[in-house]
């Protein structure tokens, strides 16, 4: 059991996806316009992760060494349509503000990252808790990044104005705004991670 | 005498020039165009202008005082960067709005990057873009010269992307500055003396300056009418901050090349960049996107032009 709360916790803070293995940049740079974004972006690549590290490590001493990553891929791919399509039937909108990058979480490295290091390696147990911890920690550097991007941008939290006669900036609201809150906690997790040390 | 007194690679023999001292000679250069764009725009011109300073020295102290390393307030270059970025905002702006970018310039331009001699772009220039991109309806309403009530007028450059006629600005107006613009690059006349004290104590070669508005007017003088070779090149020096950038921005020590072809490649390119964006671009000024573009190029540039080491073959 300790064994797998040290795996779910170290992808939120010590291994996180976003600001410590810098993976799935791409996902994170274009949809942490606003939070309902990043909150719907987080659940969708939590689904999927989860799932694609539970039957890859199920079915890890089935697959051939050759072949292994066209079949995460076919695996990953399936998880992605499930959720896909509940996007589309339970909540269009937040598909239609998602777009292309709901599809575009086959070719997430995270995902495919976890399942090339972690879960073809390890047994169902752990790999499930490997996959929800990076799920979760990445749907907090989501939720940090948007929640920056969405209140200098705009003025906003979630829809709501915080400050009233607040004039947004509107550059966080761009892709260049999205790369220098990312740059700037990088650097910020970076500074506590040597302050630690 | 200018010889021996260019920016150059090693070997570099010690003369008494200090950083601050150059600095200080710069803030001393801008001196002209700030009385000049007080006495166009107003006094408007001159609390802009002391608010971006102040707000910068501001910056510069806390994160001296943030990171314990030396405090750098009073080499002079936090000043540059605060006049510099005022002198690229129109006169009427909210208070705040300078007061944000040099925080910004100082903050994410300088100190992010390790503070002055480490930033690869130029501070002032990185705090006006985002100045730019954040609040553009402030950074594009102008005043017109001596109307210090503030009727709102275009500058010649937004005019002439509008394909409004332009025939009531003469090129001697252009010169003194009688038009709008921002604070600092109206007055061509009084950047030219700046320019010339610099050029004068060798603190800036004529590399860059020189290549960058030749190369400007050639390509607005071949590109920049409907045929060929009919551009308006006078028109295209004159207006606009091509003189404040060719020899107040795009000569930082740091963000450029170090050597004279560098810089030569650099003028172009800055030259060519802004002639584009002012032709064909979506802005009707491009100076200050040329020169950031062109310093992150600087590295490449740098690496291909490098000096060759005596001896060696």
């Amino acid at each position: 059991m300790k064994n797998s709360v040290k795996e779910f916790t170290k992808g939120l803070i010590r291994e996180n996806p976003t600001f410590v293995l810098v993976l799935g940049l791409c996902p994170t740079l274009a949809v942490s316009v606003s939070v309902a974004n990043a909150i719907g972006m987080g659940i969708a690549a939590t689904f999927v992760l989860l799932g694609s590290s539970l039957i890859i490590s199920l079915v890890r001493n089935l697959i051939p060494d050759k072949i292994r990553i066209p079949c995460y891929i076919v695996i990953i791919a399936t998880f992605v349509t499930i959720i896909e399509l509940c996007m589309k039937a339970y909540s269009p909108a937040l598909n239609r503000s998602l777009g292309i990058y709901v599809p575009l979480i086959v070719v997430n490295c995270i995902v495919l990252g976890r399942a090339e290091a972690f879960a073809c390696k390890n047994n169902l147990g752990r790999s499930f808790f490997d996959g929800l911890g990076m799920g979760v920690g990445f749907t907090l550097a989501l939720i940090l990044i948007s929640a920056v991007r969405e209140f200098l941008g705009s003025g906003q939290i979630l829809g709501v104005t915080l400050i009233k006669g607040f004039e947004p900036i509107f550059v966080f609201g761009m892709p260049s705004g999205a790369l220098l809150v990312i740059g700037l906690l990088l650097g910020l997790f970076n500074l506590l991670k040597d302050k630690k040390a | 005498m200018m010889n021996n007194l260019i920016v150059s690679g090693s070997p570099h023999i010690h003369k008494p020039a200090s950083v601050s001292r150059i600095m200080w000679t710069v803030v001393i250069s801008l001196i002209p165009a700030l009385i000049a764009g007080i006495i166009i725009f107003g006094l408007d011109a001159l609390w802009v202008t002391l608010a971006a300073t102040c707000a910068a020295l501001l910056t510069e102290l806390c994160f001296g005082i943030f990171t314990k390393k030396k405090i750098t307030i009073l080499d002079g270059s936090a000043v540059i960067t605060g006049i510099l970025l005022a002198f690229n905002l129109p006169s009427t702006v909210p208070l705040w709005l300078p007061v944000v970018g040099a925080i910004f310039s100082i903050a994410i331009g300088k100190q992010i990057f390790g503070g002055l001699g480490q930033n690869i772009f130029n501070p002032a220039l990185v705090g006006r873009v985002f100045l730019m991109a954040s609040w553009p309806k402030y950074m594009t309403t102008f005043t017109g010269p001596f109307s210090y009530d503030a009727v709102t007028s275009a500058t010649p450059l937004a005019m002439l992307k509008e394909g409004r006629v332009l025939d009531h600005i003469s090129y001697w107006d252009l010169f003194l500055g009688k038009h709008g613009g921002c604070i600092g690059e109206v007055c061509i006349l009084a950047l030219l003396i700046g320019a010339a004290i610099l050029l004068i104590k060798g603190y800036i070669s004529w590399h860059i300056p020189a290549t960058y508005i030749f190369t400007t007017a050639v390509f607005t003088y071949i590109f920049g009418a409907e045929k060929f070779f009919g551009g308006d090149w006078l028109f295209q020096i004159l207006s606009g901050g091509l003189i404040l950038g060719a020899f107040f921005m795009a000569t930082d020590y740091v963000a450029t090349p170090l050597t004279a072809r560098g810089q030569l490649i650099f003028g172009i390119g800055c030259g060519l960049l802004t002639a584009v964006i002012r032709i064909w671009g979506g802005y009707p000024e491009g100076v200050s996107y040329a020169i950031l573009m062109m310093n992150a190029a600087t590295p490449l540039i740098d690496r291909f032009t490098k000096n060759r080491i005596y001896g060696v073959k």
